[in-house]
């Protein structure tokens, strides 16, 4: 229940109550949340069950971007959510935004991503921008008044950032940048871009620069929407920058500090990554279990048959192991910032390689009904294979995760 | 407040299982109310002890209840017709008063300038007495064309406090849930809405009036000890009618409406007629639903005729959505819509565990399927073992002839 | 413009269903929600303060707990909260509540506009509204769909008939009832949610509202519940037998008692 309502009493209904809510059933820990974190997952929990589920059918059919959902959760106040209170956001952290990620993620993976993209999308600005830019842009991102979104990745440049083809050549007080940027969540809905160019090739690590685009500015465009395997409502495209003029003082830190930004980005955006996967995993968890209590063979209902509670037993670990190395996770980016590497990277893989699993096993579960679109389950399992591929592929996790125990060995 | 004796209390938790705001509960052995009571009575009903009662202050009857006579019947007529429900009314008035011996009348407002040419509000007289009115009071004016709150209010209440019927009922209309409430408070009268049956008690004369309540969860019945008129809304096509006699005598008494009672604080500035949204289904109380049994498309315009006599919302299973015989709005399951309203019935639907979800929380569901085996059955308050094309139209029929006669 | 919406918290509906395995119905704990109209009410008062400028006080007469659908509603855009709270109120009826409300609106200062949902899912009366109306000297309009202007203390709204709808002017002041077509109710947001938090409820006794003894609580309340009852119990399942005319019949005579 509502834990800040510490006067209200409504005791003979709670008494009443056979289990949690919707949410808390199948958890397993009390995270020991604070008052204010516990609206955070209140709020996002509402919209989820009372937006969300109810229309993810329809925008995974439809492929369309969830414009009203989103404005709600703005409505709301989530979008401030790790925004500081002197931009008019609400000042949480990694943490926060994952509790809140986590619910929406329950509710659908594509609409989640549109969110978490928005804030992916304002991160460079909030590392590395300077206060006028941070005065300028971070107000609208915590309102949701206009979205963000992050340019990173290109056709020649996936998990090797150091193929980037993008440039960006000074002209007197403006910048020209000229490139295509692929499979860019919330272009062509986003107003604000933050963009990787190379600034000078020469430099290599340090010669690259992020500036932010905005949709307005000449010479941008987008490309049509990607069709996709997952996460279908969430809008992907390309962003083209053709001889795209901006100001100056649109470059997010200083010129050739572009990969270190990206880098940061990435180590505290991971974890709402990580998170995506334990809403998933929930919710397949969720459709299973309730499904086995009421799916009826051989004149009992499966979760009688052991095959069945095995597999039931199996995903409720795997999501509570994930859910608890990611709280923790978030908590340590939160603390630590500099030292966020290597454990956003082991709960992104851990969650997502989690998720995939999960989901699985739920269609499984389903049997022939699992299979079938009328049904939820196929839908996340869809879904739950992107969050292995994007923002750095399990495979660079691993990577990385490897180089830190190789360097912390060799100490 | 409820009493609780606790002599008699056996802790058994019956009331607990009864109290639908969970109010009441069992501690330690004995029964303990909570603030959140609503002296609803329902765990009274239910205790095998006696141990509960909820003391009436009913105190002395005033005296001049005597003085109210006859039950008034008020006869809603909208773009110049007289409203179906009118005339069930007077049937359900005319039992009642038969069984205090008293008159029945009706009151009849609008403006004859509507269906003139239809005999206008004098044939709508007439009609009425042919169908058990033995007295008609008439108010008809060219500023009642339009409903209005007031002016209907204003005439209604005024002509109660001259003439003192002991009873008035109205339709549980839009128009009747509208004005009546604010009748009920001119007069100082109590008022039950949305009754389903009505008696009267034997030994005192008063009006017994039952209506569901708790989302048809709990039945109730409730009488008007301390004032009059005892009023009451009436859900339409719940009473019958008298079969219409023309032979019948009564009197037409016209009113003329004082400039005052005329006056309105709100205006129509337009009425438009317009087919209910079919597939506003959230919000009907009557859901007709079709599925694959139909067989086709045109199989679906008795879903909509029978829907329409009953003044429900027109839903169908996946399996008649997806062959594109209705458009997606009106399915009704676990990729449509969720539905509970007072009466479900569905027609040639097998009742797939997908469907099922969207609408077993409805009061009563009937089901009309060909195959006795079919699920559908399984969660049926009554059923119909039987051909939907045969069944259907002879249940439209029937239930238009009910009406009509 | 002062808007003050009566809210009502009332059972869940959605919590009594039927359970599949024993076809009976099965009440796992029934959580108390604010009544699902009354959202909507609050909705169209949060919409046309902050178009028109004003105030939105919600307003709700009920035991303590009442309090939580109160914080709800600031949560979701309320300004001020006041429940009318007192044990001499249990039992009202609907003209005991309309004396109520009416006294606790002149209490806070009067409104220029009172909403209210079309009913309540508990009671389903749809009385309080015309009701409360009355009691204030309000004209009011009931199962409004659509409020197309508010300009020189007049509005202008759609007005749901069983036919169609009627598009009518009210002078203000005036209550409205309004039904779920008015407008989709936003969510708590958690701004709203800290307010709520921290607002002091403002509670009235009957005392406090100079509340009529003869016109509160059971005492005050005209009707009265002589007997409740459950009707034919869920699971009792009945399969017409005979030939299809008679079996129509048995159908329709049934649909008849239970419309």
């Amino acid at each position: 229940m509502d834990g800040f309502f510490a006067d209200s009493s409504l005791l003979g209904i709670n008494k009443k109550l056979s289990g949690g809510e919707p949410h808390r059933k199948g958890g397993v820990l009390d995270y020991f949340l604070t008052e204010e974190q516990e609206m955070i997952v209140d709020v996002a929990r509402r919209i989820c069950d009372e937006m969300i589920v109810p229309q993810r059918a329809h925008l995974d059919e439809t492929e369309e971007y969830p414009r009203e959902i989103l404005n709600a959760m703005a409505q709301a106040d989530l979008y401030g959510l790790y925004i500081p209170e002197e931009y008019g956001g609400f000042g949480g952290g990694a943490f926060e935004m994952a509790l809140a990620l986590e619910q929406v993620a329950r509710g659908c993976t594509g609409v989640a991503t549109a969110f978490a993209a928005s804030g992916l999308g304002a991160y460079p600005i909030l590392v590395s921008g300077s206060e006028e830019m941070k005065e300028k842009y971070l107000p609208d991102i915590a309102a949701g008044k206009r979205f963000a979104a992050f340019a990173l990745t290109e056709s020649g440049a996936g998990s090797d950032a150091s193929g980037i083809q993008t440039t960006a050549v000074q002209d007197g007080d403006h910048w020209v940048l000229n490139g295509t940027k692929q499979w860019i969540t919330n272009a062509g809905e986003a107003g604000i871009y933050t963009v990787i160019a190379i600034t000078d090739r020469k430099r290599g690590a340090r010669g690259a620069t992020m500036f932010v685009v905005e949709d307005t500015d000449p010479g941008f465009s987008v490309g049509p929407k990607e069709k996709k395997m997952g996460i279908r409502c969430s809008s992907t495209r390309e962003v083209i920058l053709k001889d795209c003029r901006i100001p100056a003082d649109r470059v997010i830190g200083r010129q050739g500090l572009g990969f270190i930004t990206v880098m940061k980005t990435l180590d505290l955006s991971r974890p709402g990554i990580a998170i995506l996967g334990v809403g998933l995993g929930q919710a397949a968890l969720d459709e299973a279990v309730r499904y086995a209590k009421q799916r009826v063979q051989f004149g009992k209902p499966i979760i009688s048959f052991q095959a069945v509670s095995h597999m039931l037993a199996d995903m409720a670990i795997q999501v509570e192991a994930a859910r608890a190395l990611v709280y923790a996770a978030a908590r340590h980016v939160d603390a630590h910032p500099d030292k966020a590497s290597k454990p956003s990277s082991v709960c992104k893989t851990f969650a997502t390689d989690m998720a995939m699993k999960v989901t699985v096993d739920a269609v499984q579960v389903l049997g022939g009904y699992g299979f079938m679109r009328e049904y939820p389950v196929e839908k996340m399992m869809r879904d739950a294979k992107i969050l292995q591929i994007y923002e750095g592929t399990n495979q660079i996790q691993r990577n990385v995760i490897g180089q830190e125990l190789n360097k912390e060995y060799t100490k | 407040m409820l009493k609780i004796d606790a002599e008699a209390c056996i802790g058994c938790g019956l009331c607990e299982d009864a109290c639908t705001f969970a109010a009441i509960r069992v501690e330690d052995g004995l029964a303990v109310v909570g603030d959140n009571c609503t002296l609803c009575g329902a765990c009274v009903e239910v205790c095998e002890e006696g141990a509960l009662s909820i003391p009436r202050q009913e105190g002395e009857a005033p005296a001049d209840l005597s003085s109210w006579s006859g039950v008034w019947v008020y006869a809603e007529y909208r773009r110049g017709r007289l409203a179906p429900v009118a005339l069930e009314l007077l049937g359900a008035g005319r039992r009642l008063a038969d069984k205090r011996s008293v008159e029945v009348a009706a009151v009849l407002l609008g403006s004859g300038l509507q269906a003139a040419d239809e005999g206008g509000l004098e044939a709508a007289a007439r009609e009425l007495i042919a169908h058990g009115a033995d007295r008609v009071y008439l108010a008809d004016d060219s500023g009642l064309a339009d409903f209005s709150d007031d002016a209907y209010g204003n005439i209604l209440a005024e002509l109660v406090r001259q003439y003192r019927p002991e009873i008035v009922l109205a339709g549980a209309t839009a128009i009747g849930r509208s004005f009546i409430p604010r009748v009920a408070t001119m007069l100082a009268a109590g008022l039950t809405a949305d009754c389903t049956e009505l008696d009267v008690r034997a030994e005192d004369g008063a009006l017994l009036q039952t209506r569901p309540a708790f989302g048809g969860n709990i039945m109730a019945t409730i009488v008007c000890p301390r004032t009059r008129p005892q009023m009451a809304t009436v859900r339409p096509m719940v009473m019958k009618p008298l079969a219409r006699d023309e032979s019948r005598k009564g009197e037409i008494v016209r009113i003329e409406p004082a400039a005052a009672w005329l006056s309105s604080r709100t205006k129509v500035l337009e009425s438009v007629t317009a087919a209910l949204d079919q597939v506003n289904l959230a919000e009907a109380d009557i859901v007709v639903a079709g599925g694959r049994g139909l067989e086709n498309a045109e199989g679906f315009a008795m879903i909509r005729q029978l829907a329409d006599t009953l003044g429900g919302a027109m839903a169908a299973s996946r399996a008649a959505v997806d062959s594109g015989w209705i458009p997606y709005p009106h399915q009704v399951g676990q990729t449509g819509k969720t539905v509970a309203p007072k009466v479900y019935i569905a027609c040639g639907i097998s009742g797939a565990i997908q469907h099922l979800v969207g609408m077993q929380s409805a009061e009563t569901i009937i089901a009309i399927n060909r195959d006795p085996e079919a699920p559908i059955f399984n969660v049926a308050t009554y059923g119909i073992v039987g051909d939907v094309f045969e069944v259907v139209p002879k249940l439209i029929e029937q239930l238009q002839r009910r009406s009509d006669s | 413009m002062k808007i003050v919406i009566c809210i009502k918290q009332v059972p869940d509906a959605k919590d009594v269903r039927l359970d599949p395995q024993t076809n009976t119905l099965a009440r796992e704990g029934v959580q108390s929600i604010m009544n699902p109209y009354d959202r909507h009410a609050l909705e169209e008062g949060v919409r046309l303060a902050g178009e028109q400028g004003g105030t939105v006080t919600v307003l709700s007469m009920g035991p303590p707990q009442a309090q939580e659908v109160l914080r709800e509603a600031v949560a979701c855009g309320a300004d001020e909260a006041v429940l009318v709270s007192d044990r001499a109120f249990a039992g009202a009826d609907t003209w005991a509540t309309t004396h109520t409300l009416a006294q606790a609106i002149r209490t806070i200062g009067g409104a220029d506009l009172v909403l209210c949902g079309k009913q309540a899912i508990d009671g389903d009366t749809a009385q309080v509204g015309p009701g409360l109306a009355e009691r204030l000297g309000f004209p009011y309009a009931t199962c409004v769909k659509k409020v197309l202007s508010c300009t020189d203390g007049v509005m202008q709204v759609q007005r749901l008939m069983d036919d169609g709808y009627d598009t009518m002017a009210v002078q203000l002041p005036a209550l409205l009832t309004v039904v779920k077509e008015i407008n989709e109710p936003r969510l708590p947001s958690l701004k709203g949610k800290m307010k709520a938090k921290k607002l002091a409820i403002k509670t009235l006794s009957a005392a406090d509202i100079d509340a009529d003894p003869a016109q509160i609580g059971l005492p005050g309340s005209p009707t009265q519940v002589v007997r409740v009852f459950s009707p034919q119990a869920r699971g009792e399942r009945t399969i017409f037998q005979g030939s299809v005319d008679e079996q129509v019949a048995q159908l329709a005579r049934e649909l008849q008692q239970i419309i």
